[in-house]
């Protein structure tokens, strides 16, 4: 019922902003290289797949995605459970994150390149540290959320370092660790597109930047809309993720056993 | 107390100071205490009279201000899987099933993993929650879940076992029924127990020495004796004329009407 009222939703959200947007057309101020008919968009998106186009330029994207997003989730979390842990190490270290990440990964793009060159590394840079900064700190701050009582009872039973952090710090603060994972997915992917923009030659960035070369405005146009799409799915994936750990990890209080 | 041989658990003058903004807050004072092993012990009293700082302390979780605890004659400094803590709130871990939460003490005994598995199923076994094993803690009501937290603190074998008004959270009967079963454990284990509580009736049912504790600063006032045998019966004239003497050590006989409250 409600599921089939949010879809119908949906589709009356979308149906709005298509009929604005014919309507901007329609008005004839605008000139089709400036702003595309939602039917020229449609065609366009229809001849990127078709020639497969979209499908070779995603997997560019999703690969250098994963590559960047699971290696800041790795890295994040070991760090953010050891700093985390040792909050006199933390103290030493806060100052240093809290003035490395208001800077956008974008602005090392001259130092990336020099370092590591061109091709899939940079974008694969950019992502790691778009994702790096929000798992690290949302690791560390839930270290400090963890109930002290599974620490008195992993004393009292005599469970000795790296496993108190293994068994039972990383699974007690898993479920916070999962809030930082979701957004720094979303910052993430904003990340990849403009990495791939400013030095890839493949990827969803660089259609867009291919199809402004060319003129091709439709092209844009649907370039952004599959880039918005494939997010709207990466976003459904991990919630699915998080309901399946909010499951493993007893949080949510469904029917009871007995 | 009887003398003779060296008491197993013994608390020496202990007093426990918590300082905060420099406001110094005398939690216990004074405190002797000696144990014999196999005893079951009840710690009573009102909130504020320190009865779980002196558990905390005698389990090593803290640390003494003043004076000393030793246990089976060795100075406590910090706790020990043979020393085991039951709490109000349980303390399993959520994210681990019935079995799970039994194997975590005995994963650091460096038992191979059918014998962890083996002896973890024997004392769910003996908790009566077989059929629940591969549940998780949020999906077992309260006295399923301080049972499995009883599972997981017998099964490492401990020879000291503390529990700190494990039963608080607990509705009346579903207390009395965990107070059955603490009996009947206690007795085929031949555990020494410390129990803390506030509930006057729990302690005269389970203890051989209840300790009366008083606050303001907290305190060790007294210690009585129940000599009845097991299983016992709430309802006994026995049972009840202990019930009278403990009502009375906390100078609340003549005043019975007023509610005791916390």
């Amino acid at each position: 019922m409600s599921r089939l009222k949010k879809l119908i939703n949906t589709i009356i959200g979308l149906l709005l902003l298509i009929a604005l947007w014919q309507g901007i057309v329609l008005t004839g101020k605008y000139d089709s290289s400036l702003l595309p008919s939602p039917l020229k968009v449609l065609e366009a998106m229809g001849e990127l797949i078709e020639n497969g186009t979209l499908l070779t330029h995603i997997r560019v994207s999703l690969y250098r995605f994963s590559a960047g997003y699971l290696c800041a989730v790795a890295a994040g979390i070991v760090f953010g459970l050891i700093l985390g842990w040792f909050n006199k190490l933390w103290g030493i270290i806060d100052p240093i994150i809290q003035v490395l990440r208001p800077i956008s990964p974008i602005a090392w793009f001259p130092f990336i390149v020099l370092w590591f060159g061109i091709g899939d590394t940079p974008a694969i840079v950019i992502i790691f540290i778009a994702a790096f900064f929000p798992v690290l700190l949302s690791t560390v701050s839930a270290v400090s959320k963890v109930d002290q009582i599974y620490l008195k009872v992993a004393k009292n039973f005599g469970i000795k370092q790296p496993h108190i952090l293994t068994k039972i710090v990383f699974p007690a603060a898993f479920p916070y660790i999962a809030t930082g994972l979701h957004l720094a997915l979303g910052s993430a992917w904003v990340f990849l597109v403009a990495g791939e923009m400013v030095g890839a030659q493949s990827g969803l960035g660089y259609l867009i930047i291919d199809a402004r070369n060319n003129i091709r405005p439709d092209l844009v146009l649907a370039g952004i809309i599959f880039i918005g799409i494939s997010g709207l799915l990466l976003d459904r994936l991990i919630r699915l993720l998080e309901h399946w750990i909010g499951k493993n990890w007893g949080i949510v209080p469904n029917e009871r056993g007995l | 107390m009887k003398g003779g041989s060296e008491m197993y658990i013994q608390v020496k003058n202990v007093s426990k100071i918590y300082t905060q903004n420099t406001v110094n807050a005398k939690a216990l004072e004074g405190a002797n205490l000696e144990i014999r092993q196999g005893e079951f012990i009840c710690l009573l009293g009102p909130s504020g009279c320190g009865k779980t700082t002196l558990l905390n302390l005698i389990a090593g979780f803290e640390k003494p201000t003043v004076g000393e605890i030793l246990l089976d004659g060795q100075i406590v400094n910090e706790p020990s899987i043979k020393y085991v803590t039951i709490f109000q709130n349980y303390g399993l871990l959520p994210w681990r099933t019935v079995q799970g939460n039994v194997e975590l003490g005995l994963e650091s005994l460096g038992y191979d993993k059918a014998k962890i598995r083996k002896i973890a199923e024997e004392y769910i076994e003996l908790v009566g929650l077989s059929l629940f094993k591969k549940h998780h803690p949020y999906q077992l009501s309260g006295g399923m879940q301080q049972r499995v937290a009883i599972a997981r603190a017998l099964a490492v074998d401990p020879d000291i076992i503390f529990m700190d008004e494990p039963f608080g959270a607990l509705d009346a009967m579903t207390r009395m029924k965990m107070q059955d079963e603490i009996s009947g454990i206690w007795e085929k284990k031949k555990k020494t127990i410390l129990f803390v509580t506030h509930d006057i009736d729990e302690s005269v049912f389970l203890a051989d020495r209840i300790v009366i504790m008083t606050p303001h600063p907290g305190k060790i006032k007294s210690i009585v004796n129940v000599p009845l045998s097991r299983k016992r019966d709430r309802t006994h004239p026995d049972f009840l004329a202990i019930r009278d003497k403990v009502f009375a050590e906390f100078e609340m006989k003549e005043k019975n009407k007023i509610e005791y409250y916390i």
